[in-house]
């Protein structure tokens, strides 16, 4: 179900596996309670080192995402708000439609990803655009 | 304090007058895939030798499993425990694949009969060749086979995917990753970057036998930038230098530098000399090795 990250990037592999895992919950396609690949299983799955594996699971239990319970595995923290936010499945479209044009202009996934991140930080020099209807 | 597998310290290696290494500190942990990285001629193989012992140290310290390679009891022990690819494949030319495979395998005890199983079906090696007649990536396939089923605690590897197409390599990767879950250490050479991005935790470059790079790939990407600056007039190098940019890269108005640290402040200056534009990027490994390469010259 997870993706090899891309070695060739400049953003670290650990980074990129977070952002997967983390997706993947927010987007229901892990659920709450559900158990995560072993350490080795995941590593040799997508041929990664294991020691890079086993940070991406400290991290994600120390920012609350999943649960390591000892000699069991790694499992989706279960939480107090429905885990996953509508907002977020209505926003997959959007994304999704805007990369394919990116990707159409022949830029690439570093080009993509560092406009996303200069506007990103734009927003948040300048603040964000009021939200306009209601929540 | 982590196990250290491998620990030198300012080992150093003469051939003749000229260092081939000169001074090194490497310190590898237990369970760590570390990629250590160089041009050709850049003194890795020398390294390789000796921490096995194949060659001796002009001067400095080196241990191995917190034994001296070069002691002849203690050497022996080291290479009971190593399994080793060879930059040249250390293969006997004139015995047939399936004699230099049971050959080896008698001195190995823990032997591991599935891995090498595994490995020839894997590897379609013709067994009643003889090893003079392999091609490139034969011989690369060989020299695996020999090294990964000794059930070793450390593997040393020159160019382990040397002549391999990107299938078995696939493969290989796959077989170095559950061997390292399994807490084996593999410290191994490479000129491609993407795998040992892919499978390395740490790595070290070498550049005329002097380690110019190393650490932990993760903090090194995240703390590699390259800065791209623009300015309106004359680009402010004076002001740069003064905050530790030591290697600049100029193209008229434009300067371009790579930092690990003084990033904010590198920014700063440039707005504060005015700056058109400034992009702060993620590198590679690659833009990493190339420039640790230039600012050796």
């Amino acid at each position: 179900m997870l993706l090899k990250p891309n070695p060739s990037s400049g953003v670290p592999i650990y980074l990129q596996l977070m952002e997967q895992i983390k997706h993947a919950i927010e987007t229901g396609a892990l659920r709450a309670g559900e158990q995560l690949p072993g350490i080795r299983k995941l590593a040799e799955e997508l041929v990664i080192n294991p020691n890079t594996v086993a940070k991406v699971y400290r991290e994600l239990e120390h920012e609350g995402e999943i649960e390591l319970r000892q000699g069991m595995g790694a499992f989706v923290a279960e939480r107090k708000e429905a885990a996953v936010r509508p907002q977020i499945l209505r926003a997959l479209p959007l994304i999704k439609n805007l990369i394919s044009k990116l990707a159409a202009l022949d830029l690439s996934e570093e080009e993509i990803r560092r406009l996303f991140e200069a506007e990103l930080s734009n927003l948040r020099e300048n603040g964000l655009p009021k939200a306009t209807g209601k929540r | 304090m982590p196990e250290l597998i491998i620990e030198t310290k300012k080992l150093k290696k003469n051939y003749g007058p000229k260092a081939a290494v000169d001074g090194i500190d490497l310190a590898v942990e237990r369970g760590s895939i570390h990629g250590f990285l160089g041009r050709n001629g850049s003194g890795k193989t020398t390294t390789i030798k000796m921490l096995l012992g194949l060659t001796h140290s002009t001067s400095g310290e080196v241990r191995v499993f917190g034994m001296r390679p070069a002691d002849r009891k203690e050497g022996v022990d080291i290479r009971q425990r190593v399994g080793f690819v060879s930059e040249d494949k250390g293969l006997y030319d004139y015995v047939k694949v399936r004699q230099m495979i049971s050959f080896t395998r008698s001195f190995f005890p823990n032997w591991d009969r599935g891995m090498e199983d595994r490995l020839i079906d894997l590897f379609e090696l013709p067994q009643k060749q003889a090893v003079r007649k392999l091609s490139k990536g034969m011989r690369t396939k060989l020299a695996l086979l020999l090294a990964l089923p000794r059930r070793a605690d450390l593997l040393l590897l020159d160019e382990p995917t040397e002549g391999l197409d990107p299938a078995i390599t696939e493969d290989i990767l796959q077989l170095l990753i559950g061997m390292a879950a399994d807490g084996t250490t593999i410290f191994f050479s490479s000129h491609r970057l993407s795998e040992v991005e892919q499978i390395a935790d740490h790595i070290s470059i070498i550049e005329r036998g002097c380690i110019v790079v190393e650490g932990a790939l993760d903090d090194l990407k995240e703390n590699y930038r390259r800065i791209h600056m623009v300015f309106e007039e004359e680009a402010p190098e004076q002001a740069l230098a003064a905050v530790g940019v030591a290697q600049f890269r100029r193209d008229a108005r434009s300067l371009t530098v790579f930092a690990n640290r003084n990033v904010e402040t590198i920014v700063d200056q440039a707005y504060l000399h005015h700056a058109v534009s400034v992009d702060v990027a993620p590198v590679t490994l690659k833009e990493i090795f190339l420039e640790s390469a230039r600012s050796a010259e």
